[in-house]
């Protein structure tokens, strides 16, 4: 008589029963996650997705017990192989974090201490959790170097993290988690603050490692590309609820609940779906020639260190059209932007608006185009005044050219009203309004000096993306209704394809490829330009086609 | 910051209250001193060498019969109102060279902070003594001598805030929308670097007190005006048969230090908010 085999499904490395983490007494809402409950299998990745806010981070901190002292903790309970995290005493959680369990931050470089070489950074974490001694521990570091693929490992040993780029500080933050071979990986966000380019390669190699470790990965992020890269399984998270979990196929490509189908409506997807756009007459700017070297950390005594910003740079804008400035972080598109409206000033070259060479003005004679050339700026909390009232800050541009205070104020609230927020938020202060608000507001700032050509530099990198897809939708909209030019700055190819018309790609200060948008994204001439269209996380998976037809609000 | 949220923030801290509590004391002594005590804090009203607690003599008298509880009141005039002026005057041109080279940068900051330091290079109170010194004695003498000191922290503390704030992107997208220099210093830069400077200002009130004590310890102080320093400094060689001639001066100067300090620190956590401890009652 043959047994009946069933086969046991193996039990969960991290299951979270009905966790409860309460937020101080005065926080917009009580608790800050709120009755979580999720296995994590073992040799699987689960992505945690969902926007700012949503308490991914939280339930990450509460598995590592890192919770800030605000919090508390209300219910529930956390397993780790059918050990309940939560009640061990500290000893035991501190054996388990960084033994047992391991975490990736963000942040690579507030990860790592800066006065410290970053193989003793690992070493550290072999010493108190390994019996090895310093020889086999040195020899385990570059082991583990070279497995997170880090160039040379016996000499980058002993470099501290400042010579070490982004990418490479995140390689050696995975190798600090991998250690100890940990069971469990957390992964807080690990590829947020970096480059598309080296994103893939770190996620790659997290994916690589995870198979051959067979490790559990827990892995939290607000961009659903990157899920379609990567996950097994998905958890969508909303205001501290998780509202779906299910297979990476299933939550992708059908996803059930509005919300997640509202976050994946809002992904930028359309590649090329724009118009061709016609160019008529004389360019409104014509930049040529333009160059510019930063010289960093130069002294008396020492030599400068030369970074080139701008190498014989030429871009032409016609009116009514949208240049999508794009590349890497350190490429010079924001120095480009920069030198248009006047904060900087090139080494030398020609910027010729409507015909006048602006780079020859005198400030005072080029005072007359600061009206006719406006910014949006990116970071939306830096960029208003928070010591003045919305509609003082929107009035201040008009009146420094002599219009009446009254008048700019009623323009001004006029203009909120334009960029979707009540005229009564020019009585108010910046820090009453979300970041997409302030972002309107720094939209309507722009608008209210009546400019012919917007510089928006990296407008909605600082967004959540349901936020991002309205706030592009905003500047699309008056950039057809005023007939506005637009330098539009941006890292995400994804989002570039979406509102502009030419595509100039630019790599350590050179412009490697111009074209029309639909010409660069079909048919990149450039390697550069195909090595960022190859390393756009999710490329092999389309927003499903009921929710890419329907703008982001509608789709619930 | 609105002012019920920032008295609200302040009167959370406990010392902060305690030290605005002091402080109101000593303003209200110095204003009132002519009513509390209608003579001339120099006159002799009673016997000399009278402990405290004697009658008509709070708090004793002083070697030639003067009243000490007088003293102290007419001295609290002196303090503060040298204390706040050489203050006032410190923050004036502290600000105004600091914010010039922290906003124009280039050969402005580079000469401001040279002759800056020319100042920071001579300790503070050798320099006091001197200016005071050779301009014979006086209230205005001594408060310029004493704000001419006090002024380089200042400078550089509004140098390193403009510095800052002119890369932050709302001061950038006021100059793009053509706002003029003045208008971006004071509408724009000034506004958000206030809180450090309030902070340290009320800081420097404290050393200006302890200097202008100490100047008329040494006889350096406005033959004019009684003061706390010249009660201590007289009152010096008989501190073994006549404590109280030098304690209570020294308490008041205490208390009023120690007051001016707590202020500060409470500014300090009310106007930071970030950086103010969490979760302290």
């Amino acid at each position: 008589m043959a047994a009946i085999s069933v086969a046991e499904p193996p039990p969960p490395l991290l299951d979270v029963r009905g966790l409860s983490i309460a937020l101080p007494d005065g926080a917009d809402r009580p608790f800050a996650v709120d009755n979580l409950s999720f296995t994590l299998n073992p040799d699987e990745i689960l992505c945690v997705v969902g926007e700012s806010g949503s308490g991914k981070s939280m339930t990450a901190h509460a598995v590592m017990g890192l919770l800030p002292p605000s919090v508390r903790l209300a219910a529930g309970g956390l397993f780790f192989r059918d050990t309940n995290v939560l009640t061990q005493p500290e000893a035991k959680r501190r054996e388990l974090r960084g033994g047992r369990i391991a975490m990736i931050f963000q942040e690579p470089m507030t990860a790592l201490n800066p006065l410290m070489r970053v193989g003793e950074q690992v070493e550290e974490s072999l010493r108190a959790h390994t019996p090895l001694d310093r020889a086999g521990r040195r020899a385990r570091v570059q082991e583990l170097f070279a497995q997170v693929g880090l160039p040379n490992p016996a000499e980058l040993v002993r470099s501290y993290p400042f010579r070490l780029s982004g990418g490479q500080r995140q390689r050696v933050m995975i190798a600090l988690a991998l250690a100890c071979e940990p069971d469990l990986l957390i992964a807080d966000e690990p590829t947020t603050a970096l480059d598309v380019t080296t994103q893939k390669q770190i996620l790659d190699l997290i994916r690589r490692i995870q198979a051959e470790r067979h490790m559990g990965v827990m892995f939290i992020t607000h961009d659903f590309g990157v899920v379609a890269e990567i996950a097994h399984r998905v958890a969508v998270m909303q205001n501290g609820k998780m509202v779906e979990i299910g297979t990476a196929a299933e939550v992708l490509n059908r996803p059930r609940h509005p919300y997640t189908r509202q976050l994946i409506a809002a992904v930028p997807h359309t590649m090329g779906q724009r118009a061709a756009f016609a160019r008529v007459g004389e360019p409104l700017l014509r930049a040529e020639g333009i160059n510019k070297i930063f010289r960093v950390g130069g002294g008396l005594f020492r030599k400068a260190k030369e970074v080139v910003a701008g190498h014989e740079i030429a871009l032409t804008i016609h009116a009514g059209e949208t240049v999508g400035l794009v590349g890497e972080s350190g490429s010079g598109k924001s120095t480009l932007g920069r030198s248009i409206v006047g904060l900087m000033k090139p080494d030398n070259g020609h910027i010729f608006f409507r015909g006048t060479d602006l780079m020859t003005l005198a400030p005072r004679d080029f005072r007359p185009f600061r009206r006719e050339i406006q910014m949006v700026f990116q970071d939306p909390y830096a960029s208003l005044n928070p010591r003045r009232t919305v509609g003082d800050i929107i009035a201040q541009g008009p009146v420094a050219f002599g219009e009446s205070p009254s008048v700019a104020r009623a323009k001004a609230e006029e203009l909120l009203g334009l960029v979707g927020l009540d005229g009564n938020a020019a009585g108010r202060y910046p820090h009453e309004f979300s970041g997409g608000q302030r972002q309107r507001i720094s939209i309507a700032r722009a608008l209210a000096m009546g400019p012919s050509l917007l510089i928006a530099d990296e407008p909605v990198s600082a967004l959540d993306v349901s936020v991002q897809a309205q706030v592009l939708g905003l500047l699309d909209d008056i950039r057809r209704r005023f007939n506005l030019s637009m330098l539009f700055i941006t890292h995400d190819l994804r989002i570039a394809s979406r509102v502009c018309d030419t595509i100039a790609v630019m790599r350590r200060g050179v412009i490697v490829e111009t074209g029309p948008a639909d010409r660069v994204f079909g048919d990149p001439r450039h390697a550069y330009t195909r090595a960022l269209l190859d390393a756009i996380p999710g490329r092999g998976w389309h927003v499903p086609a009921e929710l890419a037809q329907c703008p982001a609000e509608l789709a619930q | 910051m609105r002012s019920k949220t920032f008295w609200q923030a302040y009167a959370r801290n406990k010392a902060a209250r305690f030290g605005l509590v002091i402080m109101i004391l000593v303003v209200v002594l110095g204003l009132f001193a002519g009513v509390l005590f209608p003579a001339s804090p120099w006159d002799m009203v009673n016997a000399p060498f009278l402990p405290p607690l004697s009658d008509g003599a709070l708090l004793g008298t002083d070697t030639l019969g003067r009243d000490i509880a007088a003293g102290i009141a007419y001295g609290a005039r002196v303090s503060l109102l040298i204390g706040m002026t050489s203050t006032a005057v410190a923050v004036v041109v502290g600000v105004t060279l600091g914010a010039l080279a922290g906003f124009f940068g280039g050969w402005v900051d580079d000469a401001l902070m040279r002759f800056t330091e020319l100042f920071q290079t001579i300790p503070n109170f050798v320099l006091t003594v001197v200016l005071v010194a050779i301009f014979t004695p006086s209230q205005r003498s001594i408060i310029s001598a004493i704000a001419i000191v006090s002024w380089p922290p200042l400078a550089r503390l509004a140098r390193a805030e403009f510095m800052s704030l002119r890369s932050r992107e709302f001061v950038q997208a006021a100059m793009t929308t053509g706002q003029s220099n003045m208008a971006i210093i004071f509408r724009e830069i000034l506004p958000n670097s206030l809180s450090p400077l309030i902070v340290s200002a009320s800081l420097m009130v404290a050393t200006a007190v302890l200097l202008e004590s100490s100047l008329s310890f040494l006889g350096l102080g406005d033959p004019n005006a009684m003061s706390w320093g010249y009660m201590i400094g007289s009152a010096r060689t008989v501190i073994r048969q006549a404590w109280w001639m030098s304690f209570f001066p020294g308490l008041a100067i205490l208390l009023t230090v120690l007051a001016l300090n707590l202020i500060g620190e409470g500014l300090n956590d009310a106007l930071n908010p970030r950086l103010s401890r969490q979760g302290k009652a």
